[in-house]
């Protein structure tokens, strides 16, 4: 699939991180090599399996060539058979070991919800703690180039329902590799849901292993006018927002939620304390999802900061259509973004 | 059977199906007391299947199970004290009040948590195999369900990966012939089809679940390939489902089986012919059988003592162990 025509390789917003020590820009995909690789070589009881991991593409590149490394007992190809895969997974962590379990694609996991919902999420709760299942399930979003309604949803609101799981939306190559490190060193089963835009970019990430701890968000780019809150790809789109938006005088501040389970409450409180009005933007539907979530948590807990609604940039509640003419139309992203803060500082003076 | 099997490890069989047996009897005598508020799976007239398997096993082997699973729970040596105040929802339960008689678990036995999803535990125990298999221990892992767990297709793909990897798990696939109410023979065609498997794949025979003997050969030899590194075995036991799908006391009420139907199957119960054998060759005395059934009344009394008497999980400790703590 020509990716290339849809989203040009380039280096991602100048978020961070240059300065750190041993610190090289490395491709997306090539940093969550690197927290696999480390990983693999810290840890003999972590293994990496999924349909492909080991085939010439190597799962767009985040798992290339790992099964000639560590062999195809430690990294190895799947039967298609997500839901029974999964379960094999579970049983394998509460057998002592620390799966990763790859999927090209986000849908996929409806075949496997029996047992991310009714077994790894509950297996701690239901035995009283007895066992526990240190799982990373991991998919990327598809979006673009026909990819329609089968290959690109964007899962995050389904999964942040449920008790139980972790769920990780990194944004950055740094985070990439930090959150893969501290999701594959947690006890609980995690999902980290990527974005496949984010795959086009580069970005600095130090060689030593580190982790970005679970559930708590980073602000991307201060500012006093305006939150922008948001998780994955919408972070570069908040980004460039922000960026349109000084021309206008206005100061946005981005947070980058990093994890959506646990949720960085406070992160966003605090931002709200100072700005008094809040865009959020998510990939995914914006009835019952993210946003949606989000912006109760700030009825609830920061009604008193607000000083106009808020406002939700997030996917319209229809499939994803493959024409390029809707798809345009469907997708949302930084004009939406800039568009919304307009309207939320309108008259203000 | 005098010439296979020491005396001691007949009279063995029969105390722990007897222990399951007398274990069901209670609970169900005293589940219209309303204090057990958990549904109740009975697996009266199945004990032989759980017993004939897990006499073959380690302490540190395991198994997986399903919402019927208090005979493979004691079987395979889960505390009984910690079953029955799961059933009372004690915080001394074996899962802490928190999974009910559906949901129980003793890792110090192996028992590593059985699941209410038909078919769900099928994978996790495959997939405790893998951990067994890849970290190289000398371990198996069994996993049992029953028939409407086989019309489920997870058990297929576990089967496929199983062989794939040529695993270290035997699938014991309970044919108690009744989904709730749903016979075996309204949902499927014959035989299951991974009988067809070549034996070089996986070991596969169909017994009498009925019959300890039986069981525990089959069981032996599926567990001994397993051990020895030859891969996966699916062993089918016929039995039959004497007590109604949950809940205590007979269903025929319910007219989906006839009384003539249990009653045939009741008097095929695989402990009292079993108990008849042992008789009949002289390998135990009534007076040694009656010490047995007092000994074990003993043991459950107690076990119902402890039970009413531990405490309930407090309001406060709703959000606790949803995710793992240090211990």
């Amino acid at each position: 699939m020509p990716w290339s025509k849809i989203k040009p390789e380039l280096n991602e917003p100048n978020f961070q991180r240059e300065s750190e020590e041993n610190s090289r820009r490395l491709s997306y995909a090539e940093a969550i090599r690197e927290a696999l690789d480390q990983a693999l070589d810290m840890d003999s009881n972590v293994f990496v399996m999924g349909q492909g991991v080991d085939d010439p593409t190597g799962m767009f590149g985040a798992t290339l060539n790992l099964h000639k490394k560590y062999g195809g007992e430690r990294v190895f190809d799947t039967p298609l058979a997500e839901n029974s895969l999964t379960g094999i997974a579970i049983g394998a962590a509460i057998g002592g070991m620390r799966p990763v379990y790859f999927h090209n694609r986000p849908d996929f996991l409806y075949l496997a919800m029996d047992q991310l919902v009714n077994h790894a999420s509950k297996w701690s709760y239901m035995f009283g703690g007895a066992v526990h299942v240190p799982l990373v399930v991991w998919a990327c979003i598809g979006r673009g180039w026909g990819s329609a309604a089968q290959h690109s949803q964007a899962l995050q609101g389904i999964f942040m329902h449920i008790p139980g799981l972790k769920l990780v939306m990194p944004s950055t190559c740094y985070d990439a590799k930090g959150l893969m490190l501290s999701a594959i060193a947690d006890e609980n089963p995690v999902i980290i849901i990527e974005h496949r835009f984010n795959f086009r970019h580069k970005g600095f990430v130090p060689l030593a292993p580190y982790r970005v701890p679970l559930g708590k968000g980073i602000i991307r780019r201060p500012g006093r006018d305006i939150t922008i809150v948001a998780v994955s790809f919408m972070v570069t789109e908040a980004f460039q927002a922000a960026e349109e938006l000084v021309r206008d005088g206005i100061e946005a501040e981005v947070i980058d939620l990093r994890t959506l389970r646990p949720l960085d409450e406070e992160i966003i409180l605090t931002s709200l304390a100072k700005t008094g009005r809040v865009v959020v933007a998510d990939t995914g539907w914006k009835t019952g999802g993210a946003t949606a979530e989000i912006s109760a948590l700030i009825a609830e807990k920061g009604f008193v900061s607000l000083k106009a609604p808020v406002l939700r940039v997030a996917s319209p509640d229809v499939p994803t259509p493959a024409g390029y003419t809707l798809e345009e139309a469907f997708y949302k992203g930084w004009k939406e973004i800039v568009t919304s803060a307009h309207e939320l500082l309108k008259g203000k003076g | 059977m005098r010439a296979n099997l020491p005396r001691e490890v007949l009279i063995g069989l029969y105390y722990d199906m007897l222990r399951i047996h007398r274990v069901q009897l209670r609970i169900e005598a005293l589940y219209h007391m309303d204090e057990m508020k958990t549904p109740i799976h009975l697996c009266i007239g199945q004990e032989a299947i759980a017993v004939g398997v897990c006499a073959h096993l380690q302490k540190d082997d395991y198994i997986s199970s399903s919402h019927r699973s208090h005979g493979h729970y004691l079987a395979k040596g889960g505390d009984l004290k910690a079953l029955i105040a799961e059933l009372y929802c004690r915080e001394t339960g074996c899962s802490k009040g928190r999974g009910g008689s559906m949901h129980l678990v003793d890792t110090s036995a192996g028992h590593m948590g059985s699941s209410s999803i038909v078919g769900g535990g099928i994978p996790i125990g495959t997939g405790l195999s893998l951990a067994i298999w890849m970290k190289k221990q000398n371990r198996v892992s069994v996993v049992f369900f029953s028939d409407g767990a086989a019309d489920e297709g997870v058990l297929y793909e576990s089967i496929n990966f199983a062989i794939l990897k040529k695993l270290p798990v035997i699938y014991i696939y309970e044919n108690n012939q009744f989904s709730v109410c749903s016979p075996v023979t309204t949902r499927r065609v014959g035989e299951v089809i991974f009988h067809s498997t070549p034996h070089e794949y996986m070991y596969t025979r169909i017994v009498d679940g009925n019959s300890i003997l039986e069981v525990y050969a089959v069981a032996q030899e599926a567990i001994n390939r397993a051990r020895r590194g030859q891969g996966p075995s699916f062993i089918e036991c016929k039995t039959y489902r004497i007590r109604g799908h949950s809940g205590a006391g007979s269903d025929a009420k319910l007219g989906y089986r006839s009384d003539e139907e249990i009653a045939i199957w009741e008097a095929r119960c695989p402990v009292v012919t079993f108990r008849s054998k042992l008789l009949q060759e002289k390998m135990i005395t009534e007076e040694k059988l009656t010490n047995m059934e007092k000994e074990i009344d003993q043991e459950i009394d107690e076990a119902f003592r402890f039970a009413q008497k531990s405490p309930l999980p407090g309001r406060e400790q709703l959000l606790q162990y949803l995710f793992y703590e240090e211990s």
